[in-house]
């Protein structure tokens, strides 16, 4: 198992937010942790890099290829984030800073963790913008996000969570606030990248027929407790629970939808 | 030549700001070494010799050399404007960083801080400390500098928390930053622009009050060449020659104005969002 998380509780100013989650991902699994919004699945997936805000409390375990991550000193944690643990943030037009090139905050992790000199930085950015795809890789990198749409600007933040060729990647909701189309490339994308690597995937979503997409397994969420853990096949056939119950019918109206628009159901 | 430096001095009033604050740089340093006349020697047969050769913008009521006079002048300028910036700088920074990175009591008790320190008048301390412990151009650099600090912390404090709140904070961390790689890369950086307009205003008000504090005799000694001085020496006699009173006069408002626009020039210089030219780019807008 690579990662382990084991009964993890995180307070915020006294609200549990999380309470009791567990499970596991083992090497090149992907998993999904989905739920209504306030379920506690971003504040799971912050919690396993150390970044909760300000005044969170955390108990429970979580550990990292045996390691212990709670406690485990902010030093050392960042050694471990961008280069063995990737993530994707939901929101393209705030995840990348505004004054700098998207190829020098793609080149990021590289930069922290392997510290390389300028030019092999430069080739490297290039490469990576180039396999997410982005147009124009050359010169693309010396761009500022403001001048690229949205799916362009998720496409950097993917290749950003990647240059440190992580193990695990965690993405938070990363096609929520794209368009449709553009959302469906997007994951294309995401999940071609994963299984190439053979990287392990944490993916965070409300939206249960966007996950069948990408995971394997997934964790349902609700109130920051586990209500279900299942194959996204037994999930989809045999949903156990109320709430994974109301995602499906969330799921299956969005697809009949979908259907009317293209004249298929009607 | 950087991307910024190229903003800068690609509009005409960033041309005009830098020309004018490099001006004053050199014309400082340059006075330490060279003035055309020793700034405070008198000369009673040429007292009030009109602009012409050797005495180009002429002399005043005890003969001694307006441009030699500017020149040294400058130099006092020069000092308040950089003295009172820098500690602008360390008291703004210092506290909005203490009222938006730290623990919430501290953040709130900064807040509060800052809300009523805002509310003394600069001026109107400087000449308090002036009237009291005499005055000298410290007093002037202090009073500005903590005053301009305390408004820069204003207004900085909420950007750098609206900042420090956004993904790419989050996102710099997740990459592998610690908290100090992150505060100098993506933090610091982004309140920038706020703050060098907040800077540059503060050293422009400097000046200012350099000018008005020694003006009304609070300021520069009198063994000091200063702008303010000269100014208030030669108004006296604005009816006789009024010609002389332009000199500083306008040394000063160049001066002030000069350091308003380089901080207008140099906030678009440094977020590339306001920039024109990055905005006319041309990009592909592939279906992504």
């Amino acid at each position: 198992m690579t990662l382990v998380v084991d009964a993890l509780v995180v307070e915020i100013d006294g609200t549990r937010v999380v309470d009791g989650v567990s499970f596991a991902v083992d090497d090149g699994q992907r998993l999904g942790l989905i739920g209504e919004s306030g379920s506690g699945k971003s504040m799971t997936a912050l919690a396993i890099l150390g970044l909760l805000p300000d005044g969170a409390r955390v108990s429970g375990s979580i550990r990292w290829d045996g390691v212990e991550l709670i406690g485990m000193p902010d030093r050392e944690l960042a050694r471990l984030r961008g280069d063995e643990i990737g993530m994707v943030f939901q929101e393209p037009r705030s995840a990348l800073n505004p004054i700098r090139t998207i190829g020098r905050q793609i080149a990021e992790p590289m930069r922290i963790h392997e510290r390389i000199g300028r030019r092999e930085a430069r080739e490297r950015m290039v490469a990576e913008a180039a396999r997410v795809q982005l147009p124009a890789p050359e010169s693309i990198v010396d761009r500022y996000p403001h001048q690229l749409s949205g799916g362009q600007r998720q496409r950097v933040a993917i290749a950003m969570a990647l240059a440190g060729r992580p193990r695990l990647l965690i993405a938070d909701e990363p096609t929520t606030a794209l368009d449709v189309t553009i959302q469906a490339e997007v994951l294309d994308l995401l999940l071609g990248l994963v299984t190439d690597e053979g990287m392990s995937l944490v993916f965070i979503t409300h939206d249960l027929a966007v996950l069948s997409q990408v995971a394997t397994d997934a964790v349902v969420l609700e109130h920051g407790r586990v209500v279900e853990q299942a194959p996204i096949a037994t999930l989809l056939t045999a949903p156990a629970s109320p709430v994974t119950q109301a995602l499906l019918r969330d799921a299956t109206a969005t697809l009949w939808r979908a259907a009317d628009d293209d004249g298929i159901g009607s | 030549m950087p991307r910024w430096l190229h903003t800068l001095l690609s509009s005409w009033t960033g041309r005009f700001a830098v020309l004018v604050v490099v001006g004053i740089a050199l014309t400082a340093v340059v006075s330490v070494f060279w003035t055309p006349f020793d700034p405070m020697l008198s000369d009673v047969r040429g007292r009030w010799a009109a602009p012409s050769w050797p005495h180009l913008l002429g002399t005043d009521g005890t003969g001694r050399d307006i441009l030699s006079l500017l020149m040294a002048g400058a130099r006092t300028t020069a000092f308040v404007a950089v003295g009172a910036g820098l500690v602008a700088t360390l008291v703004g920074i210092s506290l909005a960083a203490l009222g938006a990175l730290t623990v919430r009591w501290v953040r709130e008790s900064i807040a509060v801080l800052v809300d009523i320190l805002i509310a003394f008048p600069v001026l109107m301390i400087a000449m308090m400390i002036s009237a009291v412990w005499g005055g000298s151009l410290w007093v002037v650099v202090f009073a500005v500098g903590i005053g301009f600090g305390v408004s820069i912390a204003r207004v900085t404090r909420p950007e750098l928390r609206r900042v420090q709140q956004s993904d790419f904070v989050l996102a710099g961390r997740a990459s592998g930053l610690t908290a100090g790689q992150n505060l100098a890369r993506h933090l610091l950086p982004n309140v920038a622009p706020v703050f060098i307009v907040q800077l540059s205003w503060s050293m422009a008000v400097a000046v200012l009050a350099e000018a008005g504090l020694s003006y009304l005799g609070f300021g520069a000694s009198l063994t000091e060449a200063s702008w303010g001085t000269l100014l208030a020496d030669l108004q006296r006699y604005i009816g006789v020659h009024p010609l002389t009173v332009v000199w500083p006069g306008l040394a000063i408002t160049v001066t002030v104005l000069g350091l308003n626009l380089l901080g207008d020039a140099l906030r678009e210089a440094t977020d590339p969002t306001l920039s024109r030219r990055s905005a006319q780019v041309h990009v592909p807008e592939v279906i992504a």
